[in-house]
């Protein structure tokens, strides 16, 4: 694909305060990893009987997917819809995506009971296509090899006619380089494949989690029990792709002391009050053709929740990004960019284990602290990453100066 | 209509067997009719018998021996009534105490174990296919699949399976499997059934169970509230219980007919109906890429000339 050809690594020192903070944090969360790892999830979370999914399911694996969605929104833009406007975004929204899935099946093995048979949804023995998750879980998995395709002709272009390995390894040269400049061209040729793949797989697993909680209908909040929940989750998930584009090149952009990108995040964020919109009118109408409105005074926290991600969260940046004004104001546009990623974030909580209500609990299920530090450290991990990444591949736009 | 006679028969055989039993306690199930495949082995819970003695849980725990060892000091313990218990990863089946609202005098007791669902909701959550439930009627669990994803916690509409969350290397699901290796294959019922000396439970096929709890309740009238319960909670369960007061009152969940997996498996058959939803997505997606790459060049054709 040579639309990127103007992309470049980022020439910018690597080590700053703010990677030595996010050193840190990442040590922390290794450490509470190891902890987990040998104690077992009872010293480390506060999951019981009761409330067996927590923070851990909530942010790093369904918080976690919603927010790398912007990998297959981006690309069906730029390619499928050929806003070629959008290429230069295309690239940093791949690698949040191989980012995001990559980190969330590491945050999955902390979660998993068994995490040495995570393998298994793998093996035909065990399919079992009846399970949600099972759907989910595959689609993931397929997902993150299209992910890792998706990305090899950026790997090409950063060392086709540079492969220079030292000593022994010298003799390699020629074969790896020989090698990149196969893969370099035959997936230029077939890469549709792949990034159409990527639509598709995105499209089912991002509704079907939304389909997860609907196996408990007793057991969850009235506003949160809808069975057009996977369309909620649709259609939630790629507005908050296109979010994290936005949320991303800026913060970008103020790392590595660059403008904002406006000239293409002003355009991308006027695709937002569509998404946005559905979204707001299906998840509406479905409130009152269920009825469920008169819970939203209910008192409960999930009702609170409701007020706080959809109402506040949601309905409220939805009307910033109708503004042209907002739009086209770095610091407004960051604002409302912010605030609905932040509702999405508590909308996955609030449908995981806030909305959820078991049947016997004596008490409310609060994250331990240690499963904060486990997932802030992922966090500042996918941070720490992406700036190594980008200022070693040709990902960023090339900077004129 | 032989084969029917034979059947009703059998059923009338049975039923009369459970009258007996009622009368005196005697033998510790029904004539137990083996189950054909649309009738499988169940339990009847006569919550009006028991007197809250714990046999049964002691009983299951001396079977599953893979469940931390209790002292018979633990099981006379009546002070574990004060507070209501749930099942977990050291015990498959528990018995609570409740105030009757019918008799304040008399308190009711309740044992909770799996309910071994007909349609169960753990089985169809089940990423890898760990549980599953087998021709007799168990709801059972095989821990080499398992990821320990706990989905099926989620899942249960009784709450019923436990985690062993301190466990860190290989933690299990842990919940009651109707003693289906070493008792249910053979026919016999399981140890709690067994161990029971008020004749609480009566085991036996499911069907038979159901004509017998509807005689005992027109035997006694004003006895038990008129529910079965199981009979038809989310699709029916294999266990089956009377009670003297409503069900809400000794903690059974209030829960409709339709079967758990009908709210999540319809909707991921219809996405997956002959794989055809995704293809269409895909198709379609690629016929909007061609017609729009076709429709840009023939554009700047246009420009080029």
């Amino acid at each position: 694909m040579s639309f990127h050809r103007h992309a470049a690594p980022v020439d910018k020192k690597f080590f700053t305060t703010g990677t030595l903070i996010l050193t840190a944090l990442m040590l922390s969360g290794l450490g509470v990893g190891l902890y987990r790892m040998i104690f077992g999830l009872a010293a480390a979370t506060n999951l019981n009987n009761q409330y067996p999914m927590g923070l851990w399911i909530g942010v790093d694996v369904a918080t976690g997917v919603a927010l790398a969605a912007g990998g297959f929104t981006s690309s069906a833009l730029a390619y499928v819809f050929q806003r070629e406007h959008f290429h230069a975004l295309v690239r940093p929204a791949l690698l949040t995506a191989v980012l995001g899935y990559t980190f969330v099946a590491i945050g999955l093995l902390f979660d998993l009971g068994r995490w040495y048979n995570v393998w298994h949804p793998m093996l035909p023995s065990m399919w079992q296509g009846n399970s949600v998750l099972f759907e989910v879980g595959i689609c993931v998995m397929c997902y993150l090899t299209v992910l890792y395709i998706e990305f090899i002709p950026i790997v090409c272009e950063r060392f086709i006619g540079k492969v220079n390995l030292p000593g022994k390894l010298r003799r390699f040269n020629y074969g790896i380089d020989m090698l990149l400049r196969f893969l370099d061209h035959v997936l230029g040729k077939i890469m549709f494949v792949f990034i159409l793949a990527g639509i598709m797989l995105s499209c089912l697993h991002q509704s079907s989690l939304g389909t997860l909680m609907l196996i408990a209908p007793y057991k969850m909040h009235p506003l949160y029990a809808s069975q057009l929940s996977p369309v909620f989750f649709l259609a939630s998930a790629m507005a908050v792709g296109l979010a994290m584009v936005i949320f991303e090149s800026m913060l970008a952009s103020r790392s590595f002391d660059r403008k904002p990108e406006m000239y293409m995040l002003a355009p991308l964020a006027r695709i937002m009050p569509y998404l946005l919109g559905i979204y707001i009118a299906v998840k509406l109408g479905d409130m009152v053709y269920r009825g469920t409105h008169v819970f939203l005074m209910d008192g409960t926290a999930p009702s609170l929740m409701f007020w706080v991600e959809f109402g506040a969260l949601t309905v409220i940046p939805f009307f910033m990004f109708m503004s042209s004004e907002i739009r086209n104001s770095p610091r407004g546009l960051l604002l409302a960019a912010t605030m609905y990623i932040a509702g999405v974030l508590l909308n996955r909580c609030t449908v995981f284990f806030i909305a959820y209500k078991p049947l016997y609990a004596d008490k409310v299920y609060v994250p331990a602290l240690s499963e904060f530090a486990l997932t802030i450290g992922l966090v500042c991990t996918i941070a720490f990453v992406y700036r190594a990444v980008v200022t070693f591949f040709p990902v960023l736009p090339r900077h004129e100066t | 209509m032989k084969k029917n006679d034979r059947r009703t028969f059998l059923k009338q055989v049975g039923v009369i067997a459970g009258l007996a039993a009622c009368g005196k306690a005697s033998t510790a199930c029904a004539a137990v009719r083996k189950p054909d495949e649309a009738d499988q082995y169940g339990v009847l819970v006569d919550t009006t018998r028991c007197v809250g003695c714990r046999r049964c849980e002691r009983a299951c725990n001396a079977i599953n021996t893979d469940l931390p060892r209790r002292s018979d000091e633990f099981y006379r313990d009546s002070t574990v009534f004060d507070h209501r218990r749930s099942m977990d990863d050291k015990a498959y089946t528990v018995v609570n105490r409740y105030r009757s609202s019918k008799d304040p005098a008399k308190p009711v007791f309740a044992k909770f174990q799996c309910m071994h669902c007909r349609k169960p909701a753990c089985v169809s959550a089940c990423i890898v296919g760990a549980l599953t439930r087998d021709a007799a009627g168990a709801v059972v669990y095989d821990p080499w699949k398992c990821i320990g994803c706990r989905y099926c916690m989620i899942a249960c509409p009784f709450q019923v399976p436990g985690y062993e969350y301190t466990n860190a290397l290989t933690p299990q699901v842990r919940k009651c499997h109707f003693c289906n290796q070493a008792r249910l294959s053979k026919g016999l019922p399981p140890a709690c059934v067994e161990a029971c000396p008020m004749e609480v439970m009566t085991f036996g096929s499911r069907s038979d169970l159901l004509d017998m709890a509807r005689l005992r309740r027109s035997a006694h009238p004003g006895r038990y509230v008129p529910r079965i319960y199981g009979e038809n909670e989310v699709g029916g369960t294999a266990w089956l219980y009377l009670s003297s007061i409503p069900f809400d009152e000794i903690d059974f969940p209030r829960l409709g007919y339709h079967p758990i997996p009908g709210y999540t498996e319809p909707i991921q058959h219809a996405i997956f109906k002959w794989f055809l939803p995704p293809l269409c997505i895909y198709a379609a997606l690629g016929g909007i890429w061609w017609y729009k790459a076709k429709h840009k060049k023939a554009q700047q054709k246009v420009i080029d000339i």
